[in-house]
């Protein structure tokens, strides 16, 4: 019994010390409740599988009211939002590759003909199917939602035609992933994911490091400068990310098949600035933290938006606006568009220079945050 | 205030967040001489080295170091000083070679390859260039900063406690060297706690609370602090050191070995003191106060820690 109770007192002091240091950690502290909050907040408000108001480009040659009926369903339905309409077919497809518009929806010049004469007219729907999961939805609803606009229109002597099957025959055309293989979105999105959560984690902790061992205060009474020391310390992480990079490239060709239908170049000018990217991010994380420990949980920190809200695990349309202003703050959402472009769509330079310029941004802004940061004395 | 100083900073003060660390600091060290740096734990010695090297930015205070400023000119101060800190600060994880090379390549030292060569030859770790620092014993790791930091030929030497649990024989070698150092021009500041090493520097600097209570040669100290020690020796000694303690006039009571050391200013009471105790058999003899009867007693005189409100 007696033994017992020693036991339990040691139980207690070490219980009352543990308490104490994890007080004094402020960060994890916070870390521990601020993650399962925007845990909550992200799960359940941004992440929404059944994407709506889908960007769309409509490409009608048929002037009559029938198909202007059609284009106003789709509207109402709230699956479309229509961004442009155009006669020319090239300007379509560019949006397309440009992930512009999610899908183009084409109405041949003799459709309400056809329809009329009963001779079953087809409307042509094109999905940018690199991201299966966004499209399938809307996909799936768009029949409905032309035979319910037509309906109204298909009155007195044409009610006839309302009868099911409908009078027209929807032709779908995947584009970019005819076969809609999940592997084929989520292989090249994993590219970006696994650069982010290495070479973010890898470069806070060297630099951490220095600080945590006191290495630091010999560094710095030691000539060298800021931008020195922050270029000398990322430069070998690069090449680990160029590694890591070469090895995801032949593991998704020979294990997964993914197609390579863009350039090169333009891929490795993408993977070379988003390296930069992430580099610079965890050298500022490094200036903002004092310990090894607090610099993975900043890392961990940043890479649960990053997962959630760039579009890799779940489809970024389908995110409320909010959401998505965030999404676009994130390198990672903005090189998911360019590898998956390059990849799956074969886009050009100019098609993602939106995409190039929005990382670039980022990378400027955090580099001159660690700039700031980067303590050159050690107060 | 460009003068043949090699530190001269005046009014050097520094505060973290509402601390005050150290308090209105002057320093004015002539080129080519060994400064010892002295103080309680606490005193502000490490802060002071670090804001004279550019490591820290004083709170108020200015000053050179070398004739640069220490405020502007951190870069120029750190290309010829080497700075020793108190807590070993090389890369564990890389070899003792590599180490040295890497101090090497930064200071863009020409002959890069061969000055490593020769410092690993002069420490004696030619054989052992290849363990790593981290495995290397206490006063191993001492000797290895040592090299690391005068490798690049500074003008100025900066110290922190580098003899700290370092062995005896190791500790002279230490001191030979940096004094085989001084002959060639070099300027030496060293925190120490050892009153032996205090005794062979030119000079003494003594910190206490922040503050800089007093400067001078080691005999010079000793003679101007004005204080008066009995020793007393025989069997029943040790049993009346916690009584005399209390007798007025007696400031501070150490054991020497069996021997007992009173120590105060005024001689007379110290006597009083001596003769309440006549018929302990024990002898009394003045004695010359010791470096660390003095510092002990200034200590004493200094009075609590008012730096910090906690
Ligand atoms: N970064 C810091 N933040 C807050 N307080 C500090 C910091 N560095 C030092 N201090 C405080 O300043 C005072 C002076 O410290 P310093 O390290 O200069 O003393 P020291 O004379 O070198 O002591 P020691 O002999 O123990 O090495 C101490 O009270 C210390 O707690
Ligand atoms: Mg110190």
């Amino acid at each position: 019994m007696s033994a017992f109770a020693t036991s339990l007192s040691r139980i207690g002091a070490i219980f009352f010390k543990e308490m104490i240091q994890m007080r004094r950690d402020r960060l994890t502290l916070g870390m521990m409740f601020i993650i399962p909050i925007i845990q909550l907040i992200l799960f359940g408000y941004a992440i929404n599988v059944n994407p709506k108001n889908l960007p769309t480009a409509v490409h009608v040659e048929d002037a009559s009211p029938i198909a202007r009926t059609l284009l106003q369903g789709l509207e109402s339905s709230g699956y479309f939002d229509i961004k442009l309409q155009t006669q020319d077919p090239a300007e379509a497809d560019d949006w397309l590759a440009r992930g512009k518009v999610a899908f183009i929806i084409a109405i041949p010049a003799d459709f309400s003909e056809k329809l009329i004469r009963g001779e079953r007219p087809q409307v042509l729907i094109e999905a940018d199917a690199t991201d299966p999961a966004a499209a399938s939805n809307a996909i799936a609803q768009a029949e409905k939602i032309f035979e319910l606009a037509l309906r109204h229109d298909l009155k007195g002597p044409l009610a006839n035609l309302n009868a099911a099957p409908p009078p027209f025959d929807l032709v779908l055309h995947s584009r970019y992933n005819p076969e809609a293989i999940t592997q084929f979105n989520i292989v090249p999105g994993l590219l970006g994911v696994i650069l982010t959560m290495t070479l973010v984690m890898i470069t806070s902790i060297a630099m951490t490091r220095e600080t945590e061992r006191g290495t630091l205060e010999n560094l710095l009474a030691m000539p060298s400068l800021a931008y020195e020391v922050m270029i000398g310390k990322i430069m070998p992480y690069v090449t680990v990310g160029l590694l890591q990079t070469t090895i995801i490239l032949f593991a998704s060709k020979i294990l997964f098949g993914v197609p390579f239908q863009g350039s090169l170049m333009v891929l490795a000018l993408a993977v070379g600035l988003f390296v930069v990217a992430n580099l610079a991010l965890g050298f500022t994380f490094s200036t903002l933290v004092k310990t090894q420990m607090q610099a993975m949980q900043l890392t961990f920190f940043f890479f649960l938006p990053s997962m959630l809200l760039s579009g890799f695990m779940f489809p970024f349309r389908g995110m409320p606006e909010w959401a998505q202003g965030l999404g676009q703050a994130l390198p990672l959402t903005h090189f998911l568009r360019i590898v998956r472009g390059v990849m799956l769509k074969g886009a050009s330079l100019e098609q993602l220079h939106q995409e190039f310029l929005a990382i670039l941004i980022f990378t400027f802004a955090v580099g001159l945050l660690a700039m700031a940061r980067y303590r050159r004395t050690l107060d | 205030m460009n003068t043949g100083f090699a530190i001269d900073v005046r009014d050097l003060t520094k505060k973290f967040g509402d601390k005050l660390a150290v308090d209105n600091v002057d320093i004015q060290m002539p080129k080519g001489q060994v400064w010892g740096f002295l103080g309680p734990n606490g005193s502000g010695k490490t802060t002071t080295i670090r804001m004279i090297c550019g490591l820290l930015s004083p709170s108020s205070g200015e000053g050179t170091c070398l004739g640069y400023d220490i405020a502007s000119e951190a870069r120029s101060i750190k290309l010829q000083t080497g700075y020793m800190t108190q807590k070993f600060s090389f890369w564990s994880d890389l070899t003792i070679r590599e180490n040295l090379d890497f101090v090497a390549r930064l200071y863009q030292m020409p002959d890069r390859l061969q000055v490593v060569e020769e410092t690993l030859e002069t420490l004696g770790l030619t054989h052992r260039q290849n363990q790593l620092a981290g495995a290397l014993s206490g006063g191993w790791k001492q000797r290895l900063a040592l090299a690391a930091v005068t490798m690049h030929k500074p003008r100025l030497l900066l110290l922190d406690e580098p003899t700290a649990g370092v062995d005896p024989q190791a500790r002279r070698d230490f001191w030979d060297e940096i004094h085989r150092l001084s002959l060639q021009g070099l300027t030496v500041l060293v925190s120490t706690h050892y009153m032996d090493e205090a005794e062979r520097c030119d000079k003494i600097v003594y910190l206490a609370h922040g503050q800089k209570i007093t400067e001078g040669r080691v005999q010079n100290i000793i003679r101007q602090s004005g204080l008066i020690t009995f020793r007393g020796e025989g069997e029943g000694v040790r049993q009346i050191a916690e009584a005399i303690k209390q007798s007025p006039g007696v400031e501070y009571v150490a054991y020497f070995g069996a021997a007992l050391h009173i120590s105060g200013h005024d001689r007379a009471a110290l006597e009083r003191a001596i003769g309440q105790f006549s018929e302990n058999n024990a002898k009394w003899q003045a004695v010359p106060p010791s470096l660390e009867d003095v510092f002990i007693s200034m200590m004493g005189a200094a009075g609590q820690d008012k730096r910090f409100a906690s």
